[in-house]
């Protein structure tokens, strides 16, 4: 257990490499830890969007994380066990994207709809009065936004 | 119950059909890279291609631990009678309302057949359909927007749009071409089987389609063929093009 917990707080300094405010912990992607002795780690990761492309990356930065603090058997595992979901994202996590500028997803109870994403607060001046320009943005994970009180464009970490 | 090696041989053609479909389409889908017509709508249309690549990668790794090949030799290295997707899939682009018609005929379909497959019994596919639900989600809403704001916009757009849903409407009958195993997957509680799935298509798709005034070739009659191999002249170009930089150094490690 308590190597369990060494792993996952290494994991908390693993940093998205797509946003790199957020950690892969409070990103949510992170569904398994397992060590069944002091030299060996298992983790468990599931995809944020099937077509990831940061997914192998994230995996190779795992790895060299836990060899860096020691580990010499390691295990990294991609799986849809556990299937992802923006309500997965921790707060630390919400407040991290917001630093990077993005808005954080709206919480959902898995139904979505466009107009959940169209009062998406804008992450500049914090206003509700924006507009949904569209679902698809310059990652699977991003939408476009436009804030029509502060007219700024911005981009928006879309609920799934 | 016990899999019979028919069950397992449904199941491969079942998970070939799907990861085909997706290939092929994600590849079309990706030629309109740099050339929407609006920023936006390359963006959208780029990003769909790269959840379906993905989504067939996931679907070619779950065969491969079936025991066929790895997927890139899978992907890459089958000529066009080896592919079980569907024909409407493999038709160039064409014009904007062709590309929008088959987007919205189809996505509703891979919704549909993804929501059927959260309940398989077969658990890795299972998997995959409960996450690919969330994403597929903003493809089908793509698509009944864009049906929709083109229904409404002009005469030429309205009449666009109704051609290309008349011409294409018996290839995506063809998405539900039966395949030799349907009684197998049924009985199994694998998969619905395409004939419940059609039903679910029709009763979704026609709906809104007459919502937004188009009228839909109901009787129309299927068009079938590529399930089974048997292919138009548009998809050995399709394959040669998406297959010439790895055939330079097929063992080339990325």
């Amino acid at each position: 257990m308590e190597t369990s917990a060494r792993i996952k707080s290494i994991l908390e300094t693993v940093m998205d490499p797509e946003i790199p405010t957020i950690s892969l912990v409070d990103l949510g992607i992170v569904t398994k830890i397992e060590s069944r002795a002091s030299q060996h780690a298992y983790v468990q990761l599931t995809p944020t969007f099937s077509g990831c492309p940061a997914l192998r990356v994230m995996e190779d930065l795992v790895r060299t994380a836990l060899t860096d603090a020691g580990f010499q058997e390691i295990e990294v595992e991609t799986s849809f066990e556990t299937q992802w979901n923006t309500n997965l994202i921790t707060e630390k996590g919400r407040a991290a994207l917001l630093k990077h500028g993005l808005a954080p997803p709206v919480k959902h109870e898995g139904y979505i709809e466009l107009d959940v994403l169209s009062d998406t607060p804008c992450p500049l001046c914090g206003s509700r009065n924006t507009t949904l320009q569209s679902p698809f943005g310059p990652t699977l994970c991003r939408s476009l936004h436009y804030c029509n009180n502060c007219r700024n464009g911005f981009e928006g970490f879309k609920p799934i | 119950m016990e899999f019979t090696e028919k069950h397992v041989e449904g199941l491969k053609d079942l998970l070939y059909r799907m990861a085909d479909d997706l290939l092929i389409l994600g590849h079309r889908n990706s030629e309109w890279t740099g050339l929407g017509p609006i920023l936006e709508e390359d963006i959208a249309f780029s990003s769909m291609a790269q959840d379906k690549v993905g989504q067939s990668l996931a679907l070619y790794e779950i065969l491969h631990e079936l025991g066929e090949s790895d997927p890139d030799t899978v992907a890459f290295t089958r000529n066009d009678f080896q592919f079980h997707n569907c024909q409407m899939v493999e038709f160039p682009i064409g014009e904007y309302d062709f590309s929008l018609v088959r987007h919205f005929f189809y996505d509703h379909a891979d919704a549909l057949r993804f929501e059927a497959l959260t309940e398989t019994v077969f658990e890795p596919l299972q998997m995959v359909a409960k996450k690919f639900k969330g994403e597929i989600k903003y493809h089908t809403m793509h698509a009944n927007s864009w049906l929709k704001q083109l229904a409404n916009g002009s005469e030429e757009s309205k009449i666009r749009m109704q051609q290309s849903i008349n011409e294409l409407f018996p290839h995506a009958l063809g998405m539900f071409e039966p395949s030799n195993f349907e009684q197998e997957l049924m009985e199994s509680g694998l998969f619905i089987g395409e004939a419940a799935l059609q039903q679910r298509w029709l009763d979704t798709v026609v709906p809104l389609l007459e919502s937004y005034g188009y009228t839909v070739p109901t009787d129309a009659a299927p068009l079938f063929g590529g399930r089974k191999g048997v292919h138009t002249e548009y998809l050995q170009p399709l394959l040669d093009e998406m297959t010439e930089v790895f055939r330079i150094d097929p063992s080339a490690e990325w």
